[in-house]
């Protein structure tokens, strides 16, 4: 290889990935089959409505499982301190593009940990809500004034998430480079230079 | 008793769940009502019977739990049941109530707002609400929508249930089986407007026979109702454990009416913004290494 390459992702946590994201695109389908009448034809990958009603809890907690796994071991890296204000305050500029106006940040951004963590808070409120009118089984034991909150606070959710996911998605094929961290794993020098220069001093120690 | 003055009718659908397209408009159909006397209700459960026979439904054999109501709520095979209420509306003097509970069949029904799935919840031309369970998925929606606690899911099949107002023998200019059953002629069927003149004729009777504040419970909240009580106490209908003033949730609304479309719209816009953004800004090419 002619550039030296570093390595920005383990195979277990490229699986791991990858795995929500399969996870996510099947409750994703399902759920906006139920989402509005016009998207109800999604339903037919899954076999039918009752088939995509049924199978959707599932997905869904399972991505919640997969999820758990990243959530763990990249929660340490997430963590927002002192130092994401100041590219928090020039976000403006890395929409124009504008990459040399921001400040040197560490393995990630303050928008990647808005997505960790907007993610994270979306799945665990899809999650609670969802249990509550999980039917046939949770449905009964709980009151209907709280499953009508529940059914709200599950779409709102929802949409939350696959805007995130969208953003996140994006933003992975709009910084070139990207990819190739969640597919083989690693990322090229110049790549960490220019987007994670303190993560790139890090890893350089090494 | 009043007399029924519909005919065949022919069931045309004008409104069904999950559906954004209108329908043909349909001939000008009478809109048909039940109505209940309580006061003339000997809880009797002909009705329960009628309805069984006629839908061919068996609930399971229960247990007593004390009180003459049997079954003790409405199930996915018990689409009427006798509710029995012992109330003092004054001190000291008591007052037995029976009410025969069922689907209300709203003339706003929020099971049908609520309900995801094409076609399983319809609307008759003649107001009936239908639950076509061919299309039901099961997800229970449907009981968040509905105001009265009606709608109940088999744990069989994991369809919902309920009252039909017998829509298969109103087509054919039969009154619902609870009503032709009914031994005291409590249970009226017929065009809504005569059982609102009917009803309110009964109203004005237990009034004079001192019951100041019998009335129509036809509540305009779910835009009145296909089915209608004459109450004793109107003023109290959650005496007979009915609610004083039903509508679809505000929750429901919200969730079914501006949050969906608006959030589809935001959806489609954050593509859209994406590309756009990429053909405006371009991508963020990676170093070249020094």
């Amino acid at each position: 290889m002619a550039t030296n390459m570093l390595q920005r992702y383990s195979s277990q946590e490229r699986m791991n990935h990858w795995m929500v994201v399969a996870l996510f695109a099947l409750a994703a389908l399902s759920g906006f089959a139920f989402f509005y009448p016009w998207l109800y034809f999604l339903s037919g990958i899954f076999g039918g409505g009752e088939l995509a009603r049924t199978l959707h809890p599932f997905f869904g907690v399972a991505m919640v499982l997969s999820f758990s796994g990243l959530f763990f071991r990249l929660r340490a890296d997430n963590a927002i301190g002192e130092a994401d204000k100041a590219w928090a305050a020039k976000m403006g500029e890395m929409v124009k593009g504008n990459k040399e106006a921001m400040p040197p940040v560490g393995k990630y951004n303050y928008g990647q940990k808005m997505v960790f963590w907007v993610t994270s808070i979306c799945l665990l409120t899809l999650l609670v809500t969802g249990v509550m009118f999980w039917s046939p089984w949770f449905t009964p034991s709980v009151p209907i004034g709280l499953q009508r909150v529940a059914v709200l606070l599950h779409a709102v959710a929802a949409v939350g998430l696959v805007l995130t996911i969208f953003a996140h998605a994006y933003a992975a094929f709009w910084v070139k480079g990207t990819m190739r961290a969640m597919t083989e794993g690693v990322v090229s020098e110049g790549w960490a230079k220019a987007n994670h220069p303190l993560w790139y001093k890090e890893v350089a120690k090494k | 008793m009043a007399t029924s003055t519909i005919t065949t009718q022919k069931l045309e659908v004008v409104a069904a769940s999950a559906t954004t397209t209108d329908f043909a408009p349909a001939a000008a159909a009478v809109q048909v009502a039940k109505l209940i006397d309580e006061s003339k209700c000997i809880g009797c459960k002909a009705c329960q019977v009628a309805c069984m026979e006629w839908n061919d439904v068996r609930d399971e054999v229960g247990s007593n739990v004390g009180v003459y109501d049997n079954p003790n709520d409405l199930t996915p095979n018990s689409w009427t049941v006798m509710r029995f209420y012992e109330v003092e509306p004054k001190p000291g003097n008591l007052e037995w109530h029976i009410r025969k509970d069922g689907c209300m069949h709203c003339e706003d029904p929020g099971c049908m707002k609520a309900c995801p799935a094409p076609g399983a919840i319809v609307k008759f031309s003649n107001g009936i609400v239908k639950f076509e369970s061919e299309h039901c998925i099961g997800c229970g929606y449907c009981v968040k929508g509905c105001p009265f606690n009606v709608p109940r899911i088999s744990q069989k099949d994991n369809k919902a249930y309920k009252c039909t107002l017998c829509s298969d023998r109103v087509s054919n200019g039969m009154i619902p089986a609870c009503a032709k059953t009914c031994p005291t002629g409590a249970i009226s069927f017929g065009a809504k407007t005569d059982m609102v003149a009917y009803g309110e004729k009964r109203a004005g009777e237990l009034k004079e026979r001192g019951f100041q504040n019998a009335g129509l419970y036809n509540p305009q909240g779910v835009g009145g109702t296909h089915v209608m009580y004459v109450l004793k106490h109107a003023d109290q209908p959650a005496m007979v454990g009915l609610p004083e003033n039903p509508s679809i949730s505000p929750l429901v609304s919200l969730w079914k009416g501006v949050t969906k479309p608006l959030a589809l719209l935001g959806m489609v816009g954050a593509v859209v913004a994406g590309f756009v953004h990429y053909r405006k800004v371009g991508p963020i090419e990676e170093k070249e290494n020094v």
